[in-house]
């Protein structure tokens, strides 16, 4: 009764390839942009900013760009905390070389830093797949990590080894450093995550995206209707570094501000992006949404019930969370196997039927 | 959907209570550092509760403790920092370097006070830069000059080859600076070997320690990581009185697992150990008879139980330093930090509160938030299932630290546009 075609004509091709064909969908798409731009910027403070908002944002960009390349592209990458590093480092040696250049360059430039950086690391990809690339990019994962250890230029040589953000501005309002209000936060992340969602969206609809889907589903087939597998796989690789670095850059100088590399871009963000993905819904934008956001949420929701309300202790509370979320992840895997997003694509279904089913 | 989303507000938003001092506990029940995270966080709790038990807290006002689970997880910490800092807390004591750089430009900019006593950036020592930030009674650099002169003492350092296993974070390569400095200066040389976190495996650098023989070896290790470093020092058949351990690494949860062969490791401490002290009588009435002991109440005594209450004791102090400063018993975060700054632990006082001689006399001051970083040298009697005092309460070397703070505290100065100021 809602949701459905019927009555829904389009007269103009624009009008007929448009994102978001059905009107319910449109109108639920606007009030989200809405209440995401003009509402919550209002209301939000320093704990749902940092605790809630802010890393949700971030890692739903990381996953997208995950999505790109393992969702659409079907090239499984481990090396996501790794990318994000050199996004982080990027932004870093930008942001202490032109402290004068507005953060709005510097961050899509640790972007391209990194989407070089990251087709460099997919170049195993045009002779190896499944598994042996998996391991390759799991050697990225711990290259990049010792290299950033090991070299002290990348940090700026700092006693310790780490690299905290400086205060920069954009239009005349802090966005990075203590002295950030939550707000501004919020809005520099959502921006990117606008214009990044917007723009994959778009890639992944049109011929690019097509012809990275015929290399997931059989490249070999793909390559004789005419699809180039290095090309296509490299321009994965790429955007989904491009992706991550926006990402890995954000996630420094946005939400943490200090960051070490063996602790904040480890082996275990890499699980953590790809469980986002596979839990989202490979091959979906939407999905990389939900995914980051039940990876993101669920921990902070559970501990809040079970410590802020509960009274339960902390250790207690913490072991409970990682059986609670680790069985909802099998739970998850073996009754929807391709991720929450097919949930809410059954629900679509249902819902052009309703009331009338048959 | 909008119910649901109402109904996360209200749980995921924390309701403020005042009227009561609160410090939170971001403590590590949970992963790779929980061996190390437990009897801190419960020495920590516990004294507080003896205080409210006893005296009804501090000055009157009863103590609360707001504990936040970090897993030793730096984006944990922030978000435990956030969820707690509205409830008015007055310090901070993360217990985790990584989480102390995080905090110590956000406390800041937030007026609240941090305690990283033993931990953290070491040149916060330098108050005038550091305003928030402190880390009395001693910092790496001391720990890194007490290990040196240890050696000294027992011999000549010159030309001798000196190895030093860290942890490869912030926490471990705080030191290096120093012990550089320091080989420049005595003549020995360094020998460095990074461990990864969370530092399980370490066959490959014990493999390297044991094929160029270092005269001694320094450890800057934390949770599984020490365990680890020990057994394989034991396995490689290292002397283990030439294995000196910082603060950190230098709890029976890091020796006994290796059982008699860890006989005679050494590691550093700021603070007495054991529970022979007219405290634990107190501790053992009001705490645990009263079945009031955090977590399993079966670490009581302990090397790093002891640092939690004496982490506890010394914020307790400045609280009431501050309550006597302010006039106020309900004390301000910002009141907290003038307390903490005017803070004074004498002989005394620390007699007076049932813990005579338990660590040195300091007196924190604007200049000065590092105390005068003495430090002494236990040894560990694998027999006795006991850490000793070896050495008394010493003095690091000045000449190299005090340097080096200025230098790096400038450099911070200048990297975030601060201006000195006392």
């Amino acid at each position: 009764m809602f949701y459905r075609e019927a009555g829904d004509f389009s007269t103009t091709y624009p009008q007929d390839s448009q994102t978001f064909p059905i009107r319910f969908d449109r109108y639920r798409y606007y009030v989200v942009l809405a209440v995401a731009f003009l509402v919550i910027p209002f209301i939000i403070n320093d704990y749902w900013a940092n605790a809630v908002f802010v890393p949700f944002l971030i890692y739903a960009i990381a996953a997208i760009g995950l999505n790109i390349l393992t969702g659409y592209c079907g090239q499984v990458s481990l090396g996501t905390g790794a990318f994000m590093a050199v996004g982080a480092y990027a932004v870093y040696k930008l942001m202490t070389a032109f402290p004068d250049v507005s953060m709005l360059i510097h961050i899509p430039v640790a972007g391209l830093i990194t989407a070089a950086v990251v087709t460099l690391f997919g170049l195993p990809s045009l002779r190896i797949k499944g598994f042996y690339l998996a391991v390759a990019t799991l050697a990225a994962q711990f290259f990049l990590v010792w290299l950033f250890n090991k070299v002290p230029w990348f940090y700026n040589y700092s006693a310790s080894g780490q690299i905290s953000s400086p205060e920069r501005t954009v239009f005349g309002i802090i966005i990075t450093g203590p002295n950030t209000e939550a707000w501004a936060k919020y809005m520099i992340c959502l921006v990117f995550v606008t214009i990044c969602a917007i723009i994959a969206r778009n890639l992944t609809r049109g011929a690019m995206g097509r012809k990275w889907m015929a290399i997931r589903d059989m490249d070999i087939a793909a390559e004789i209707i005419g699809v180039n597998p290095m090309k296509a796989k490299l321009t994965a690789f790429m955007v989904s570094g491009f992706f991550v670095g926006i990402a890995g850059a954000l996630f420094f100088s946005v939400y943490l501000g200090a960051a070490e590399v063996g602790e904040s871009f480890g082996i275990d963000k890499s699980f953590l992006v790809l469980f986002m993905v596979i839990i989202g819904g490979l091959g979906s934008i939407f999905g990389s949404f939900i995914g980051a956001a039940f990876m993101v949420l669920l921990p902070v929701l559970l501990k809040n019930v079970l410590v802020g309300w509960l009274g339960w202790p902390t250790d207690l509370a913490a072991h409970l969370q990682f059986i609670i979320s680790g069985g909802l992840i099998i739970v998850f895997l073996i009754m929807e196997p391709h991720g929450l997003a097919q949930l809410w694509r059954v629900t679509k279904e249902k819902l052009r039927l309703w009331p009338f089913p048959h | 959907m909008r119910l649901l989303a109402m109904a996360t507000a209200a749980v995921m938003a924390a309701s403020p209570v005042m009227a009561d001092l609160v410090f939170p506990s971001l403590s590590y029940r949970t992963g790779p550092y929980a061996a190390n995270g437990i009897p801190f966080a419960d020495g920590y709790e516990d004294y507080f509760t003896l205080l409210n038990e006893r005296d009804g807290g501090i000055g009157g006002v009863p103590a609360r403790v707001l504990e936040c689970e970090t897993g030793y997880n730096t984006e944990k910490g922030v978000e435990c920092y956030e969820a707690t800092k509205g409830e008015g807390a007055l310090v901070y004591q993360p217990l985790s370097t990584g989480i102390t750089y995080q905090l110590i430009p956000k406390a800041t900019a937030d007026g609240i006070p941090v305690h990283s006593m033993g931990y953290g950036r070491t040149s916060a020592k330098n108050g005038a830069v550091f305003s928030n930030i402190f880390n009395y009674p001693a910092n790496y650099w001391d720990g890194a000059s007490h290990a040196i002169n240890h050696i000294m003492s027992l011999g000549d350092i010159s030309g001798k080859k000196i190895a030093l296993v860290y942890h490869n974070s912030a926490y471990g390569k705080e030191p290096i600076r120093t012990l550089e400095e320091l080989s420049k200066k005595h003549g020995f040389e360094l020998m460095l070997v990074p461990v990864d976190h969370p530092g399980q495996e370490q066959k490959s650098q014990w493999l390297q320690i044991r094929q160029q023989r270092p005269d001694n070896v320094l450890m800057w290790g934390w949770g599984v990581m020490n365990q680890v470093a020990i057994q394989e020092a034991a396995n490689i058949r290292y002397p283990m009185e030439n294995f000196i351990g910082i603060w950190w690494s230098g709890s029976e949860n890091d020796v006994l697992p290796a059982g008699e062969k860890a006989n005679g490791y050494k590691a550093l401490t700021f603070h007495n150990l054991g529970k022979d002290y007219p405290l634990f009588d107190d501790l053992q009435k009001y705490v645990v008879d009263a079945g009031k002991a955090a977590g399993a109440g079966d670490q009581i005594g302990t090397a790093l139980y002891n640092r939690g209450m004496y982490a506890a004791m010394l914020a307790a102090e400045a609280a009431k330093t501050a309550q006597e400063l302010s006039g106020n018993a309900e004390i301000t975060p910002a009141e907290m930090r003038d307390g903490m700054e005017a803070l004074e632990m004498t002989e005394a006082k620390m007699a007076a509160l049932g813990l005579p001689n338990f660590g040195p006399e300091f007196k924190v001051s604007c200049e000065n938030h590092g105390g005068n970083g003495l430090g002494a040298v236990a040894q560990w009697d694998a027999a006795a299932g006991s850490w000793n005092l070896i050495t008394g309460y010493e003095a690091s070397d000045q000449d190299v630290i005090g340097a080096l703070v200025d230098e790096d505290s400038a450099a911070f100065a200048a990297e975030s546009g601060i201006t000195p100021s006392c």
